[in-house]
Order: C-alpha cells, then sequence, then structure tokens
C-alpha cells in the first residue's frame, strides 16, 4: 500500500525585504535580499553591483603610475595600503632597490592608516548597535591621523602618497612629532573606547555568541584579516609574508579562537595597540636617505605573471599583475578582502535576528567599494 | 491664583453658567497645547545640545541666541512641508495615525500638579488614567506601520506593540506599589501625602528606590528610546513605523516622543520626588516657585532618559522580553509585597 508523504502546511510565512541599497546598516549601497520569518533571518542573498566602475577593466588602460591611483577608490579607508600592494607588486616586478627610508615610511604610514580605518570601524560599529556617541569618538581620534596625512601628502582620505618606487613627496618635518603626539594622545583614549562599549553590559549580551565562524569555515570562505583572526585562524600577511619593514619590527599576531562577534570586536580593538607598538619602534628610527628609487619615466614590466599580497585593515588584498611587456597590464586582478568576508555572511547570520545580522555585518567591517571595484 | 479666579469670575458674569464652563475648558486646553508645543520643541532642542555635548561637539547655535530658535525654524519648515504617502497605504487609518499619539499624549499633560493650585485636572483616578491614557499612544504606532505598506515599518509597530505591552506592566507595577503608601490614586492626594511626610522615594526607601529604577526602565522603553528603541532602529529598519510620513504627520510622531519622555518623567516627579514640594520645605511660603521645582525636577529625570539614549546600545527583541518578563515583573512583584509588608508594619520614614 503506497503512502503519500504528509506535508506540513502550517509553516510560519516567511517573507522578504530588500536591506539596501540605500540603508544606515550597509555603509554603502550594498542589497541585502533577506528571507525572514517574523525576526528570525532564513537566507541572506548579498546583491552586489550596485558600485562597480570596472576598476580591473580600467587598470588594463592605464599606466603602473595611473593604476596606483585608481586602488585609493577601492578600499577608501585603507587607500595607502592599496596603493602599496600596487607599488610592491610593479617593485618586485622590475627588481628594485627600494630605499630602507622609503620601507620605514611605508610601514608607519600603514599603520596609521590601519589605526584610522579601526577608530572609523569602531566608531560605526557603536552605531550599528545603536549607541551613537561611539560613532563621534571614533572620528575624533583618526581626525588627528588624517590631520597628519594632510600635512604630508595632501590628501585625507585617497592618499596617493606611494608611486612604483618610493614615495610622492619627503615626509614633512613635522611628521614624527605629530606622530608622536598622536600616539600619546591615543595611548589615554583607546582605554576609553573599552569603558564605553567594549565592557558595557548591552553590548556584551549582543556580542557574544552570534554569528559563530568556526576555524574550517573561515579557511574555507577565505577569510581573512580579523574575521579570519578571530576564529583563530592565523593569516596575517605582515607575519607569513612579511613586505616593507614588518621584518624588522616586533608584534603579536591578535588571534581569538571563538570566532563570534564579539571576539572579532576585540581582535580589531588589539590590533590598535599593536599598530600603536609597531609605529612606536619605528618612529625614530627612520633611517635618512633618498625617499624614491629612480625608475624610468615609462615602467615597463617584463613578461610574466606578478602576484603580491598585503594586509589591508580589512585583510589580505591581493595584487595579480599579468604583463606581456608593455607599459600597460595585460591583466590585472585584486583579490579584495571584503569580497570573501562578505560571502560568509549567509552562513553566520542565518538564524539569528535582524539586529543579529545588523551587528554580525558591522565587525565583517565591509567596504562596498572594495567588494564591487 | 489671582488671574485665573478673575478670568473665572469674569467669564461666568458674563454668561449662563454651562456655556461659561465650556469656554473656559476650552481656554484651559489651548494654554495647554500652547504650552506644550512649545515645551516639546524646546525637549527637542534640550536634546540636541545634550547629544552635542556627549559626543564632542557644539549642537545647533546659530538660529537665535544659542540656538534658541533652532527647533522653531524646523517646525516651520515641516509644517510647510509637503505632505507625501504611499500610494498603496491605507489612507483612512494612515492619516489618523498620528493624531492618535500626538492627542493622547497631550491628553496625559492635563493631570500633572505644578503647583497645589495650579493643576488643570485633578481626577480620583489620577495614576490609573495615566497609564491608560499613555499606552494608548501605541495604537497610533500600530497603525502607523499597519496601514503604511512597508514592510519595514510592519515590523516596527510590531516590536512596538511587543514592547509597550510587555512594559506597561513594569510602570503600572511600580507605581502601584507607591500607591500602597498614598491609599489614593488622586495626584493631589499623592502630594499631600508627600507634604506631611516627606518625599515617597524617602519615606519608602528600599523598595521605593527598588521601583523607582524598575519605573526609569520601563518608562524609557514605554517612550520608545534607546536603549530600548527597537520600534525606530536606525541600523535595522531605517526609521520604523514612521518610515513613510513626511512633513507635519512625521513631526508630530517626533513631538509625541518627547511629550511622552515629560509625562514619564512629569509622572516620576509627582510620585517619588513630591511634585512641586521643595526640599526640607526651603521656599513654601511662595507656593509660584512650586513651579520651578517641578520642571526642575522633571528636566532633571529627563537629562537622565537622555543620558541613557547617548550611552547605551540598543538590545535586541529577545532580550527586551527576557529583560521584562524575567527580570523585572518577577522583582516588581516582591518588591510589591515588600512594599505592603512595610507599608502593614509602619516600617516606613516619616518625617
Amino acid at each position: 500500500m503506497d503512502t503519500t508523504p504528509i506535508i506540513n502546511n502550517f509553516k510560519s510565512e516567511e517573507y522578504q525585504i530588500n536591506m539596501g541599497p540605500q540603508h544606515p546598516a550597509t555603509h554603502g549601497v550594498l542589497r541585502l535580499l533577506l528571507t525572514i520569518d517574523g525576526e528570525i533571518i532564513k537566507k541572506v542573498e548579498p546583491d552586489l553591483g550596485y558600485i562597480h566602475r570596472s576598476i580591473e577593466k580600467m587598470c588594463e588602460r592605464d599606466s603602473y603610475q595611473q593604476i596606483v591611483h585608481l586602488t585609493d577608490r577601492m578600499d577608501y579607508l585603507s587607500s595607502h595600503i592599496n596603493n602599496e600592494a600596487v607599488c610592491l607588486t610593479v617593485e618586485n616586478a622590475l627588481e628594485l632597490e627600494i630605499p630602507e627610508r622609503v620601507k620605514v615610511i611605508r610601514t608607519i604610514i600603514a599603520e596609521l592608516t590601519r589605526i584610522a580605518s579601526h577608530t572609523l570601524w569602531w566608531g560605526v560599529m557603536g552605531m550599528d548597535v545603536g549607541a551613537l556617541t561611539t560613532y563621534f569618538y571614533g572620528f575624533r581620534d583618526r581626525e588627528m591621523i588624517n590631520d597628519i596625512f594632510e600635512e604630508t601628502c595632501g590628501a585625507r582620505l585617497t592618499m596617493n602618497y606611494n608611486i612604483p618606487g618610493g614615495l610622492m613627496f619627503d615626509i614633512h618635518p613635522n611628521f614624527v612629532k605629530r606622530t608622536k603626539e598622536f600616539i600619546a594622545h591615543f595611548k589615554t583614549k583607546l582605554p576609553e573606547y573599552d569603558l564605553l562599549l567594549s565592557n558595557n553590559i548591552i553590548f556584551r549580551k549582543r556580542m557574544e555568541g552570534i554569528g559563530i565562524l568556526t576555524k574550517e569555515d573561515a579557511i574555507s570562505f577565505g577569510a581573512s584579516g580579523p574575521v579570519g583572526r578571530a576564529s583563530g585562524y592565523s593569516c596575517d600577511v605582515r607575519k607569513h609574508h612579511s613586505y616593507s619593514a614588518y621584518d624588522k619590527v616586533k608584534f603579536n599576531e591578535v588571534l581569538k579562537t571563538e570566532g563570534d562577534t564579539y571576539s572579532r570586536y576585540q581582535v580589531r580593538v588589539l590590533e590598535m595597540w599593536e599598530s600603536l607598538s609597531i609605529i612606536e619602534q619605528l618612529i625614530d628610527n627612520i633611517p635618512e636617505g633618498d625617499f624614491f628609487a629612480k625608475t624610468n619615466a615609462v615602467i615597463k614590466l617584463p613578461e610574466g605573471e606578478y602576484y603580491q599580497k598585503v594586509e589591508t585593515a580589512r585583510g589580505e588584498l591581493g595584487v595579480y599583475i599579468v604583463s606581456t611587456g608593455t607599459k600597460n597590464p595585460y591583466r590585472m586582478k585584486f583579490r579584495s578582502p571584503g569580497f570573501s568576508n562578505l560571502s560568509l555572511l549567509n552562513h553566520i547570520a542565518v538564524g539569528g535576528k535582524i539586529g543579529d545580522l545588523v551587528a554580525t555585518m558591522a565587525t565583517l567591517d565591509l567596504v562596498i567599494p572594495d567588494i564591487d571595484r | 491664583m489671582n488671574i485665573t479666579k478673575n478670568i473665572h469670575e469674569w467669564l461666568f458674569s458674563l454668561m449662563p453658567e454651562t456655556t461659561a464652563s465650556i469656554v473656559e475648558m476650552v481656554l484651559i486646553a489651548v494654554v495647554y497645547l500652547a504650552i506644550f508645543a512649545v515645551a516639546g520643541l524646546y525637549l527637542v532642542l534640550l536634546e540636541r545640545r545634550v547629544a552635542a555635548w556627549f559626543q564632542l561637539r557644539l549642537g545647533p547655535n546659530r538660529v537665535g541666541y544659542q540656538g534658541l530658535l533652532q527647533t522653531m525654524a524646523d517646525a516651520l519648515k515641516l509644517v510647510s512641508k509637503e505632505l507625501t504617502g504611499t500610494l498603496k497605504a491605507d489612507k483612512f487609518l494612515y492619516n489618523l495615525a498620528p493624531y492618535f499619539v500626538i492627542v493622547t499624549a497631550l491628553m496625559a499633560m492635563s493631570l500633572f500638579p505644578f503647583t497645589k493650585e495650579l493643576h488643570a485636572f485633578d481626577i480620583n483616578i489620577g495614576i490609573f488614567f495615566l497609564i491608560a491614557i499613555s499606552s494608548i499612544g501605541v495604537i497610533g504606532i500600530l497603525l502607523a506601520g499597519w496601514s503604511s505598506n512597508n514592510k519595514f515599518a510592519l515590523i516596527g509597530a510590531m516590536r512596538s506593540g511587543v514592547q509597550t505591552i510587555s512594559y506597561e506592566l513594569s510602570v503600572g507595577l511600580s507605581l502601584l506599589t507607591m500607591v500602597l503608601m498614598t491609599g489614593s490614586l488622586q495626584l493631589s492626594q499623592i502630594v499631600e501625602v508627600q507634604e506631611k511626610g516627606g518625599w515617597l522615594i524617602v519615606q519608602g526607601h528600599i523598595p521605593a528606590l527598588i521601583a523607582f529604577c524598575i519605573y526609569m526602565i520601563a518608562g524609557t522603553a514605554e517612550t520608545n528610546r534607546a536603549p530600548f528603541d527597537l520600534v525606530e532602529a536606525e541600523s535595522e529598519l531605517g526609521a520604523g513605523f514612521h518610515t513613510e510620513y513626511s512633513g507635519m504627520k512625521f513631526a508630530y510622531f517626533f513631538l509625541a516622543e518627547f511629550i511622552n519622555m515629560f509625562i514619564i518623567a512629569s509622572i516620576a516627579t509627582t510620585v517619588f520626588f513630591g511634585a512641586y514640594l521643595s526640599p526640607f520645605g526651603i521656599t513654601e511660603n511662595i507656593p509660584l516657585l512650586g513651579v520651578f521645582w517641578f520642571l526642575g525636577k522633571t528636566l532633571l529625570l529627563i537629562f537622565l532618559m537622555m543620558w541613557f539614549r547617548w550611552t547605551f546600545p540598543r538590545l535586541r527583541i529577545d532580550q527586551l522580553l527576557v529583560l521584562e518578563w524575567k527580570y523585572l515583573l518577577p522583582l516588581n512583584l516582591m518588591n510589591l509585597l515588600l512594599m505592603a509588608l512595610m507599608v502593614l508594619l509602619g516600617l516606613t520614614i516619616q518625617f
């Protein structure tokens, strides 16, 4: 006797809502198609492309000096590090000898960029969970870094300080003094971050135990940066594939094993301390010398494929260049950290509430132009 | 109050008794409406300045002296704005919702004793009336969310329903705890008890303090303010239930929030801190100063609520309900029992 399976028709009703492209929590033009049951997330489908500018295609048109400028517009919060990635790739391909001074200055500014990016993230993170005041505290400290940048290279956000072969200008005479001022200032302010947000009972309850990402998943989704490290995946490019002056300084790779939203939060806050210590070690020992190595006016890379990765504030940024020996790359590809980190959102957000999704997404620290390029 | 007495006598000499009392009521209503429209606007300004102070910035300080005309200008702008709505909204309910919210907020205002004489509406079920009126406002929010045909607004409205129904229990029970000491729901009676034996928060010491804490938490939740602002939850729902409202209709929701905050603080002032009574009776001879004391205490409590808002992150919806049903409600019931025992055994502090 054949039996017909009993179909459970008494499901609660699922419905879809569009989170984005204009939504306060997506911080840009990311569209998430949420399938929710009441408040509970059943499915998250990211829809990309709202700010796609085909940067990779534009790179094939431009010379190597021009490409550096385009990378500012990817992850605009760590623009210096993006510039550095392209410059390092070109320099390695040309086998240029880079002066020590350049390496040290690049490292200091990269770490300042990382702090600036993390302070902004910290402020926005607080705002996403409803504590609006943190935003202004984060911006207060970021402003000091931006002032240093402005004095050094004239730009506050899209810096363009690097050129293949070195730096565009030497550092400003005030640079060392103002950086030291910032370090002294920030050392008193970072504990305040913990007082205001990290140890707040509501914040802890909101963050702990949600959005859990295991180490295996972190690796298989290609998570990098603080997202990977919060799951216990040791993936710091600065440690494992050292570049610039990172081999000269002592710093710890911040690792957490819980993999939840709160540990991702903690990793970033602790990373700011590490960045401060890196800057402190280097700021007094900037070697004298040239601020660039001489290159040809028209850079032609030898035929071949080149790859270089760096650690931006968000994770591993890879630059891949295929050259046919002309003044433009034949093919250019960026491996952006935000793209891989976004891909795991559905995996860790399902089952949570809408509030959890927002908190989880905030700790992935997405910058949408970095994802879309 | 001589002025009000003179107007009263003048009106009654001018026309028959029924007409005169109706005209009098309308006059009082207009005065209250004007005062609280202005009060609401200045609370908005206060909040903006307090927020700026917490957030290392200046806040509005250009329009008028120290920005005193800023919110007036904002209100003017909102009045002159076009009212847009959604095409598929339930027009009737959509237009009705803001009035529900603002009218109930203004109704509750009439009950507060600013001084012994300056007390418009003193009924024997005062506290009960206040709780009842302030909970009608949620119907407006539910209607707004339901009728505007927007999923975000609907989620916000449903959250609001859940939240307000839960936290009303705590508001009611914590006020009931204090009523045990006064034996009356009438606001003038409650103040009278405090005039004789000291402020209720001192009279009732430990249970009164617990009741006050619970009341402030639940009151903040009732007004849908951070850390309980799940109804609007900017980073989750955009603007929540009033996503589809613009112009003056939005302004009604916005003003109602601030007037509700004033109501919550005023109830706390009346019930816990002796309304218009001065501390240790230092200005007992000048009854008009009662207004100063009443508003002073209320503003202090409002500042406390603003402090909450600009410091704490938001709770999640399930945590919100856990806090109410698993912690505040049992604590409140035990506190009620404790207070009853104290009153029975005469353990309250009397001056």
